[in-house]
């Protein structure tokens, strides 16, 4: 019989609060799967642990704010992004990553997304977009895609979704990718290389919502969206960004990749006199 | 201008400009904002001022994003601000209540003018005191203090800053567009004579055991700002001390009635007015801001007609000065409110009037200065000598 070993303790506990869990997340759910690629990125990053910070709104992606252990900042619906704003400009030498869903940062808060992107300040923001408000049990939302079945769109969903990498180009940002929890090291990637990317980055990751969004548009549980995302992902990097938009459901590819990697000036507060 | 960058001296300026310059001598170092008339001076003298002080300005993108940002910027330990008026101090209503559950201090100057809604814009109100006080859903005590001229919003802007920190509150500077646009002098002391309170720090060693939000006698939690290693968690789901959310009616009761508590424990420290000719006094005139200019005219007026009135200003509006109006209550046979608006801190009044005197208001919806005649008009009514 082998010997067997156990660990003391998991490389990630330092990053995580063990505290906290079990988490809320349902089974199924990849949130907890983008938060570990996050955790990941902190644990790998050069970054002191201690000026590592993250601010989310609130909505189910909007908890992890609240499993990071690091200072964390759990705000108000839809305004992480300018409480983020206030932080890092208090502080330059604190990396501030916004961590919240689709319907907190492109709904309630799409104009401080755009605003964000346009000021192209130095923050890195993650999105989970799991195309539905889970929290409050699987409403329509921004990413929603047209005709998909939700409880406040029982007849199927009149609105058309935004392409949110179209979106956060058009409005500035640095750096724009997407991915899908199945990606986990390009997600990881993407952190570390956001986290060094002066000016707004922007990281879109899909993933699974069974008990919100798959069960009325017949992705039964998480297992089968992310089979679906293994089978339609293509690298979308040569794609218009208008092409980019997303249906789950349409025989159509899901794209992903790095879209957006440039190097606009980011946003400097004007500064005159002798440091305070 | 001083190396500490405090334009010491002695000015001619309007209320918004010494609100500005009152930020910079309490070491104020961000506004963040959304131009908003009668309060976007404040703004514009702050996008000059704060770059050679080493200070943010930062112009976002709508009054929800400003007073998020300044939360944020309070977060990690800086002095943060924000100006607006009626709609915008509408929009920030949401985020006063995360910046009582987070216990974020910050300033929040609101230039009052005609309301609601879009209202009139350039001309003076008074009519956002209530909303001031229970404008945020919740139950919540903040402080609220209103200026009657521009060297006391220049003070009551340093005294607010003192005060956000001292008790870990938003603090409301309730001016009115008289007092914003109004010219006068303005004194500037002398950097070391500005009274600086700071907030109560963490200064344990950072790691498990600390408490974020573990308060102290005074019921107020030692402050630790992010990057200080402390991995602090915030938020503004009802949380233990640890910070870490709690879905508990018992805790939900024990949280907020400590935020209550904080406030009114201390509410003597936070109270202030002033007062004049009360000391044989049989009606009183209460008013606050701009409107009470006119009151001490009116009183004044009225002795020269051999009526005994004196006048009590609220310079805090929340809290209610109590023990100053405690004090005279008993002495006066009749109470005036006067106020621009139709009828808020009248009813603060008349439910600590618990006898039969009479208590009467001076109202107008807005738009211009409250003048000394209709409040004499009152005062002579209430007197018998109409």
């Amino acid at each position: 019989m082998r010997d067997v070993v156990f660990a003391e303790a998991h490389p990630l506990d330092r990053i995580i609060r063990s505290d906290r869990m079990p988490h809320i997340w349902c089974p199924g759910c990849g949130i907890g799967i983008a938060m570990r690629c996050y955790a990941h990125a902190i644990l790998n990053s050069e970054i002191e642990e201690q000026n590592q910070v993250v601010v989310s709104g609130i909505g189910c992606s909007g908890r992890v704010a609240g499993y990071m252990n690091i200072d964390s900042y759990h705000t108000t619906h839809g305004r992480a992004i300018p409480f983020a704003v206030g932080l890092k400009l208090s502080n330059p030498a604190l990396n501030v990553t916004v961590f919240s869903g689709d319907g907190d940062l492109a709904a309630i808060g799409g104009n401080h997304l755009i605003h964000g992107a346009r000021r192209n300040l130095d923050l890195t923001v993650i999105c989970t977009n799991n195309f539905n408000y889970g929290m409050t049990g699987g409403q329509s939302g921004p990413t929603t895609p047209y005709n998909a079945r939700t409880t406040t769109s029982p007849y199927g969903s009149p609105e058309l979704p935004f392409n949110l990498v179209d979106l956060l180009a058009a409005a500035g940002a640095n750096f724009v990718s997407r991915w899908t929890v199945l990606h986990v090291r390009q997600v990881i990637d993407d952190i570390l290389y956001a986290f060094g990317k002066p000016g707004f980055s922007f990281i879109e990751i899909l993933s699974p919502c069974p008990v919100g969004f798959g069960k009325s548009n017949n992705f039964e549980t998480g297992i089968e969206e992310m089979r679906l995302y293994r089978e339609r992902c293509e690298m979308g990097e040569h794609m218009p960004l208008s092409e980019l938009g997303i249906d789950l459901r349409a025989e159509r590819p899901i794209y992903i990749g790095r879209f957006i990697d440039r190097n606009a000036p980011p946003f400097k507060p004007v500064h005159l006199g002798p440091a305070a | 201008m001083s190396e500490t960058g405090i334009l010491t001296g002695s000015h001619f300026m309007n209320g918004d400009h010494a609100c500005a310059e009152g930020a910079i001598a309490a070491g104020c170092r961000l506004f963040g904002g959304y131009p908003i008339t009668p309060s976007t001076e404040v703004a514009e003298r702050l996008a000059r001022r704060l770059p050679q002080v080493g200070g943010v300005f930062i112009q976002m993108e709508d009054e929800m994003a400003s007073i998020a940002a300044v939360l944020g910027a309070s977060a990690a330990g800086s002095r943060a601000m924000t100006a607006t008026s009626g709609p915008g101090f509408s929009l920030m209503m949401e985020n006063l209540g995360l910046a009582i559950m987070m216990e974020l201090p910050c300033l929040i100057v609101n230039i009052q003018r005609g309301s609601p809604s879009t209202g009139l814009p350039t001309l003076p109100g008074q009519s956002d005191i209530m909303q001031a006080r229970w404008g945020s859903h919740g139950d919540y005590r903040l402080a609220a203090y209103s200026p009657w001229s521009p060297q006391e919003i220049f003070d009551l802007t340093i005294h607010g800053f003192n005060v956000a920190d001292r008790y870990r509150i938003p603090v409301l500077l309730m001016a009115d567009e008289v007092v914003g646009h109004m010219v006068e002098r303005v004194v500037i002391p002398e950097a070391a004579e500005i009274p600086f309170w700071d907030r109560k720090r963490a200064n344990g060693k950072a790691g498990e055991t600390f408490h974020p939000f573990e308060p102290g006698e005074d019921l107020v939690p030692p402050f630790a700002h992010a990057g200080e290693g402390y991995r602090v968690h915030f938020t503004g789901l009802t949380h233990d001390t640890r910070g870490y959310p709690d879905m508990s009616a018992e805790m939900h009761q024990q949280l907020v009635r400590r935020l209550v508590d904080k406030v009114e424990r201390n509410s003597a420290k936070l109270e202030m007015s002033d007062d004049y000719e009360v000391e044989d006094a049989n009606i009183l005139v209460l008013s606050y801001g701009s409107t009470a200019r006119s009151a001490r005219r009116a009183v004044r007026e009225a002795r020269e007609l051999g009526i005994k009135a004196g006048a009590l200003r609220l310079i805090s509006i929340w809290p209610f000065p109590e023990q100053a109006f405690n004090a005279l209550a008993d002495q006066m046979d009749a109470f005036i409110v006067a106020e621009v608006n139709l009828g808020q801190m009248i009813t603060e009044v008349e439910r600590r009037v618990r006898t039969s005197k009479p208590v009467s208001g001076v109202h107008h919806a807005g738009g211009a200065m409250l003048p000394p005649g209709p409040i004499l008009e009152e005062i002579k009514r209430v007197a018998g000598h109409a």
